[in-house]
């Protein structure tokens, strides 16, 4: 049999991780309130499920949006063969408007900037293509979205090399820490890039500062490389301080129009501002026209279907719809993540504080055994299976601190929460309880100790490995250990 | 500083092919608006059959607004689909369809299918899991204008040419096929796999049984793979009737060797047959699992709309529609590929003989002034900018062969193909003309210094 390539058979597709073994753990039990009322909760899906509800009657109220028609009269042959990658021009016009809203129309968007993609996934693997060749690097600061993993690296054969940022500070980039991962790099032979940012933050929930995007913009500015904003949760910021953009920040400090103002690129989506995930609806925008003109022709791997992009620009033109559905969105998620985070401080339980976002930044680090990784996946193996609530432990995003862990809110229902709430408070006072608990906890140890096979996967991060001066090749990458073997073992256990 | 992708020309869009399309956006034919506007023929597009889709839309209604069989809605579903494994109910009607096309002659398993944004997303991500950078893949020639950049631009990997000529009507011969094997080898380059567009894009033809086995043992051999493109295969409108590589592979001798389909793969789309490209729904078909499970992660890149899904899942699974749409639509392409073959017949054009595909391969040899790429081009730009129409040459499609065009026939009405063969045969007519003018002039003038010489020589004589 003719070999296949080594993207097709090594593990950089990043699917091994903790990250999506806990999603196909929850695929096997779901939790269902009527039919499976035992079932794992899912908690490590950063979906908003709170407001279709308000989706649902514009859509009755504009059948012509789904139905393909204008003014009553069926266009559905005019979309069935518009395939052009610059995108339906009145789509692109709506989306820059609403970006722009989101902003506080303190940005402005041309949407001749604008280039369409399936999804995030699609643009953020694009903009890798069109800025960095294969064994180049961008600077990623931890703890990241899993999925980047996969998304930048996988198939355009660039490295992310991490900007380690920690509890002292919140978790907010410094410049001793942009510089210390720049010499990294550097040592591992790399050339950097560019740096990309999730603002508002995945896993944390925080919008970056001011001072955080200047310090950036310095850094990309001196070293003449690219940044990237993936600004895909700007429009679930539900409390102060409110959404600043980086190119707001370039328009503050007069950068339009210099070298810099070429190099900043924004990644968008509706997928988490209006919970629309299965339509794949992403966006590059780009005040470079080169930028945009490779990533218009790359998105023919990956254009919006037409019947969607008509769809979506009907809805985003309501000017009146959007307004109320974001002013609406923003209650729920506040009113969701304050019933996470009081109902986990009732159980001894911290959150970083966070204003955005579908998910809370938790502090579970005083329930480890030791303050190790190993420690961790124990602690994240429990709440899995014996607590059946996934959630995803901060070593799946790189952070460099064991006992951090994402819990998303915004995926389920005010009842379902307040069961996963109850569930985590019980686990905790069982732990804090007696020694017999701690007893159960040791056996359960030594068994899991016999059963996994401790070649430290958590280790295999590179970003960790202190003696690592060649670069790893392409076709290896020292992974998550086989989670699933740990599952098998546990599942024969049980 | 960018990426070399993006300031490099390999996304090969700087072809002709493209470049006559930038040409019509600029001036584009309209019977009332512009009547004098150039008339795309470059474009591989199915417009005949619409009315059938939109009827049947028109009596779905529940499924455009994203309702279920009980009117309630299933939007709230849909919003949050993304699982990249896609809709069962979608692939499920789309195996059935697909084996349709094939007269039921083979079976697909719902679960060896990956839908992508598209066939050029299919293509790109086949290679990225079959084909590492730096290594190759052999193409016949001529071949469609965009495998450049769906194969070759992200992937890095090279493709190399298995050059086929009229001499046997385009046919790939084994002794091409060994050719362009054992070039590839003294580029120093390893070949993956063989990738074949069946029907062909831009020939328009399908390939016979022993063909297709002669290429599945030149893989079992070389040890490599076969990627079969048959985004056309709902088009074919004539005899012989279509065969699929599988079909070819299901032969009992070629089925001895276990490990055959693994190495044959399938991508396909419904952007040809039902003519919907804008709604980005193409596929991948393999029985290699790890291809399966691999494709099936970077279809994440390019994911098929759940919206678009669930309104395709139900027309597909309308078996009455689907019969209806494939017999008019076979019934239509076969008439209008017939005008448009007999319209240039009346100018002393012929046409590679086709029965499949939404496009003709057209002989232009004779209306080159040499025998040359050059000539070739040429005459494209006259056709394009004097008259008026778009039609893509070999060139651009890597014929190693000049003076043959691909003239799309599916993507207009039936007036514009009349206003298209009357302004070539205007210019047929008038080539013709000045070139017997200038044949004449020409001639007149050969004559007159013939006579010169004939009288020069002749004093020369005198005076000796």
């Amino acid at each position: 049999m003719g070999l296949l390539s080594r993207k097709a058979t090594c593990s950089t597709h990043g699917q091994d991780s903790s990250y999506f073994l806990g999603w196909q753990e929850y695929e096997k039990n779901p939790y269902n309130e009527v039919n499976n009322p035992t079932g794992i909760i899912q908690m490590g899906l950063a979906e908003n499920q709170l407001c279709l509800d308000l989706l649902e009657p514009w859509l009755m109220k504009n059948p012509d949006a789904l139905g393909l028609k204008r003014d009553g009269i069926s266009i559905f042959k005019e979309l069935a063969l518009f395939q052009d990658y610059n995108g339906f021009p009145a789509f692109k016009r709506a989306l820059v408007d609403f970006m722009g809203e989101i902003r506080g129309n303190k940005v402005s968007f041309d949407p001749n900037h604008v280039v369409l993609t399936a999804g995030a996934t699609s643009a953020n693997e694009t903009l890798m293509f069109c800025l960095a060749d294969q064994g180049d690097a961008f600077l990623l600061p931890t703890p990241y979205y899993p999925g980047f993993d996969r998304d930048l690296r996988w198939r355009t054969g660039v490295e992310i090399v991490p900007i380690h940022c920690t509890s002292s500070n919140g978790f907010k980039v410094t410049l001793p820490a942009i510089e210390q991962a720049y010499r990294q790099a550097q040592k591992r032979k790399l050339r950097v890039k560019g740096v990309l940012i999730t603002n508002p933050s995945n896993p944390l929930g925080t919008t970056m500062a001011r001072d955080e995007l200047d310090l950036l913009i310095n850094f990309i500015e001196d070293k003449q490389i690219h940044l990237i904003s993936d600004e895909i949760y700007s429009g679930t910021v539900f409390t102060s301080p409110s959404f600043v953009s980086v190119m707001e920040v370039l328009k503050d400090r007069n950068l339009d129009q210099t070298q810099v103002w070429e190099r900043v690129h924004i990644v968008y989506s509706l997928s988490k501002d209006l919970g629309l995930p299965g339509f794949r609806v992403g966006a590059i925008y780009s005040n470079d026209p080169v930028v945009v003109s490779a990533a218009t022709k790359m998105s023919s791997f990956g254009l919006v279907s037409s019947q969607t992009q008509y769809l979506l620009s009907a809805m985003l033109l309501d000017k009146k719809f959007t307004k109320e559905y974001m002013s609406e969105n923003h209650k729920r998620l506040q009113k969701q993540q304050k019933d996470l985070v009081s109902g986990l401080e009732k159980a001894g339980i911290r959150c970083l504080d966070s204003n955005a976002g579908l998910f809370c930044w938790v502090d579970m680090r005083h329930l480890l055994k030791s303050n190790t990784f190993e420690a961790e996946m124990e602690l994240w193996q429990k709440f899995v299976y014996h607590v059946k609530i996934n959630i995803s432990p901060g070593s799946s995003c790189h952070c460099i601190e064991p006992g951090w862990f994402r819990v998303c809110f915004a995926n389920m229902s005010e009842s379902t929460l307040k069961l996963a709430i109850q569930r985590l408070k019980s686990f905790v006072s069982s732990i804090g309880m007696n020694s017999q608990g701690h007893q159960e906890l040791k056996s359960l140890r030594r068994k899991a100790r016999n059963n996994w096979v401790f070649r430290l996967s958590l280790q295999s991060f590179y970003d960790r490995e202190q003696d690592t001066t060649t670069k790893v090749s392409f076709s290896y990458r020292p992974h998550f250990m086989s989670l699933s073997n740990i599952a098998a073992t546990l599942d024969a256990a049980a | 500083m960018l990426s070399s992708k993006a300031s490099s020309n390999c996304h090969g869009q700087d072809s002709l092919y493209f470049l006559g399309w930038q040409v019509y956006e600029k001036n584009p034919f309209h019977e009332v608006e512009n009547p004098t506007g150039i008339i795309q023929m470059g474009l591989a597009e199915n417009q005949l059959s619409f009315d059938l889709v939109e009827s049947w839309i028109r009596e779905n209604p529940d499924v455009m607004g994203l309702k279920n069989k009980d009117g309630e809605s299933v939007f709230r579903d849909l919003a949050l689909f993304q699982d990249y494994h896609g809709m069962p109910a979608f692939k499920n009607e789309l195996v059935e369809y697909m084996a349709k096309i094939r007269g039921n002659k083979v079976k697909f398993d719902p679960n060896n299918l990956v839908l992508a944004a598209g066939a050029t997303s299919a293509n790109e991500t086949l290679i990225f899991c079959l084909v590492d950078p730096g290594d190759a893949i052999l193409l016949p020639t001529p071949s469609y204008a965009g495998f450049d950049r769906d194969l070759k631009w992200r992937t890095g990997v090279e493709i190399v040419p298995i050059h086929c000529s009229s001499s046997n009507g385009f046919r790939i011969s084994m002794f091409a096929l060994e050719e362009a094997y054992e070039r590839t080898q003294k580029l120093n380059l390893k070949v993956k796999g063989v990738l074949i567009t069946n029907p062909s894009n831009p020939l328009g033809t399908t390939m016979t049984k022993d063909e297709l086995q002669s290429l599945i043992t030149f893989a079992i051999d070389k040890d490599i793979h076969l990627i079969s493109d048959e985004v056309f295969s709902g088009t074919v409108f004539d005899s012989p009737c279509f065969i699929s590589i599988m079909e070819a592979a299901m032969d009992s001798n070629l089925k001895r060797n276990t490990d055959v389909l693994s190495r044959i793969h399938i991508v396909y789309s419904l952007s040809k047959d039902l003519g919907l490209p804008g709604f980005r729904v193409g596929m991948i078909y393999s029985n290699n699992q790890t291809v399966v499970s691999a494709a099936t992660k970077m279809s994440s890149f390019g994911l098929v709309s759940s919206q678009t899904q669930y309104l395709l899942s139900y027309m597909l699974a309308n078996k009455k529609f689907t019969s209806n749409y494939m017999k008019r639509n076979q019934k239509r392409l076969k008439k209008r590929k017939e005008m448009l073959v007999s319209g240039l017949k009346k100018s002393g054009i012929n046409c590679l003989k086709s029965n499949a595909g939404l496009f003709c391969w057209v002989d232009m040899r004779h209306l080159l002034c040499s025998n040359t790429f050059e000539a070739e081009t040429d005459l494209w730009k006259k056709i394009l900018c004097e008259v008026g129409l778009n039609i893509s040459p070999g060139s651009s499609f890597h014929c190693s062969q000049p003076g043959w065009f691909r003239v799309c026939f599916a993507n207009m009405n039936q007036s514009t193909l009349q206003v298209a063969l009357r302004r070539i045969k205007d210019f047929v007519e008038r080539s013709s003309f000045n070139y017997q003018q200038n044949m004449g002039s020409l001639s007149r003038k050969l004559i007159s210094n013939w006579v010169r010489k004939l009288s020069s020589a002749d004093r020369e004589e005198q005076e000796r």
